[in-house]
């Protein structure tokens, strides 16, 4: 085998070397060009960008032109929690634009909110709180006013039947109760932790996960008795997991707020989105996934 | 002069990012950061880990390679790729298959548990297991082609000449292999110190105990990029010197004696 390819290998190369070399300029061309015109790309699409927005989303609004409107490609950078309920959402607004297709990022706001500011192609933001969506005004990404259309409260999530009986923050606190929340890097760490000091409980987790999606498994897969994670959550585990209520003096809610970005490319269909998702019929699709109203 | 170009972009390729971050560090913060208890648990407990996965790597992977390399047996290119899968498998699903394996409710795993009391996951035991888990093949496929490539004429001399097989390698084998080890052993320890996915999967995060500096880079990044780059840094300078060192100590010599 190897040495098969020694043999055909010199006889091969005369014509390599320079198609590859002409491959190479070729490539060194085009990333100068990309460079060179970057300045005044992100310059025109700013200008068109800020003006159409507003417009596109009051004829959305009244109705009338929705349909033909929205068209081609739009891609929605999400909070991880919304993976499900966003899905359904963009299968809704396929469905009701033929001709638009929508491309999901999901991951957590802060990641996200990261690689719109270092000049990621995303047409709308969506993020699981305030404090996130502040960096991409902070940063004048945003096309236009966020707009609050979700909420979602803390709840303690445990294994089917809840073996260890807990009722409450308190129960956390127990020798024998192995539990898991956010890193308070994250925001639903920040939420529990805050939870905790409304409470009165002082409670140390076996580990600070680095999203809540990690907190589930390792509570579904056995490995901790229970974590703190968003409603949303805890639906989504079907019955893999239980669901243990935080009363509302003790509940943090996180607000999700929405925005089309600045540097949107297809800013038409992100405000037909944006409107969809805070819509009455957006709103019902959240409510089915255990969200709440602002 | 195609190659030179092409090696250039390649070194460009590698330098670039880095000069990225030099560029891009808060020098103004960098020691304050740099000497947080946090920072230092952090790069302490990647030291210590990673160096129990490199041994591990060494103690098991040794043996595996040797076996893989000169014992003829049905079914050997499967066994090979089973040992090697966890280089091409995404961590987080390692650190999965490892929970799987070794959880509290794994298939081993929940009888450590429910006989002798032992919880790998969220343990720093946990973390050196995730860790060689990713870090052995590495030593595994160096050192088995280098073994392949020396043949067994070495070998069979020195048993001629009445050595034991295990004398043979230990006083034939293994050294004329040393490089391939040296260098298999530096793979397996660079790919330990930066481990993230099955760490965080497996082990969990909690200072002190489970943050290697990877996630801790990684959770710094969260709240302050400025800050995951300085932690960054400190993890590339760390392996940075290693290399250097050893490619210089130990890899040149043991090349050129062979030479």
């Amino acid at each position: 085998m190897v040495r098969k390819l020694l043999v055909s290998g010199p006889m091969r190369t005369p014509s390599r070397p320079r198609a590859l070399l002409v491959l190479l300029v070729a490539l060194l061309a085009v990333v100068g060009a990309g460079c060179g015109s970057d300045s005044d790309d992100s310059a025109a699409t700013t200008t068109t960008a800020a003006p159409l927005g507003p417009t596109t989303s009051t004829t959305a609004a009244s109705g009338t032109t929705t349909a033909s409107k929205a068209t081609g490609n739009l891609t929605v950078f999400a909070a991880a929690s919304l993976t499900d309920s966003f899905k359904e959402l963009g299968a809704q607004f396929e469905a009701a634009n033929p001709g638009a297709e929508v491309t999901f990022n999901f991951a957590a706001s802060s990641a996200l909110v990261q690689q719109i500011n270092e000049g990621a192609p995303a047409d709308v933001y969506a993020s699981a709180d305030e404090a996130n969506m502040t960096k991409l005004t902070d940063a004048g990404e945003n096309g236009a006013a966020p707009e609050l259309f979700a909420q979602n409260a803390l709840e303690i999530i445990v294994g089917p039947g809840n073996p260890k009986g807990i009722t409450g923050l308190a129960d956390l606190a127990k020798e024998d109760v192995v539990f898991v929340t956010c890193a308070p890097q994250v925001p639903v760490g920040k939420y529990s932790a805050q939870a905790f000091e409304k409470a009165g409980v002082t409670a140390t987790p076996v580990s600070y996960e680095a999203d809540v999606k990690a907190v589930v498994t390792k509570v579904t897969s056995g490995e901790a008795d229970a974590g703190i994670v968003y409603a949303t959550d805890v639906k989504a585990a079907g019955d893999k997991g239980e669901g243990i209520e935080i009363p509302t003096a003790q509940n943090v809610v996180a607000n999700y707020p929405i925005v089309v970005t600045k540097a949107a490319p297809n800013p038409t269909a992100s405000a037909a989105f944006v409107d969809l998702v805070t819509s009455n019929d957006g709103s019902k699709t959240l409510e089915k996934f255990g969200f709440a109203q602002p | 002069m195609l190659g030179l170009v092409l090696a250039t972009v390649a070194v460009a390729f590698f330098t670039l990012p880095l000069v990225g971050l030099l560029v891009r560090t808060p020098w103004s913060s960098a020691w304050r950061l740099l000497t947080d208890e946090t920072t230092l648990q952090a790069v302490r407990l990647s030291l210590i880990c990673s160096l129990w996965a490199t041994g591990l790597s060494v103690v098991f992977g040794v043996p595996l390679a040797w076996v893989l390399a000169r014992v003829p047996f049905p079914g050997r290119n499967v066994v090979r790729s089973l040992c090697t899968l966890s280089m091409v498998l995404p961590p987080v699903v390692g650190g999965v298959a490892l929970f799987a394996a070794l959880g509290r409710r794994g298939l081993l795993g929940h009888y450590l548990f429910d006989w002798f009391g032992i919880r790998l996951p969220f343990s720093m035991a946990g973390v050196v297991v995730a860790q060689t888990f990713v870090a052995m093949p590495f030593l595994v496929i160096t050192l088995e082609a280098a073994l392949r490539q020396l043949g067994e004429r070495h070998e069979e001399a020195a048993r001629t000449l009445g050595a034991g097989s295990w004398y043979a390698f230990r006083r034939v084998t293994l050294p004329m292999a040393r490089p391939a080890l040296i260098a298999g052993a530096v793979l397996s320890w660079a790919r330990a110190l930066g481990e993230f996915g099955a760490t965080i999967t497996f082990a969990g995060n909690f200072p002190g105990r489970t943050q290697t500096l990877p996630l801790a880079t990684y959770l710094a990044l969260e709240r302050d990029p400025s800050e995951a780059i300085v932690l960054s840094l400190v993890l590339i300078g760390v392996s940075f010197v290693v290399l250097l060192a050893m490619r210089d100590r130990w890899l040149d010599a043991a090349v050129g004696r062979r030479v």
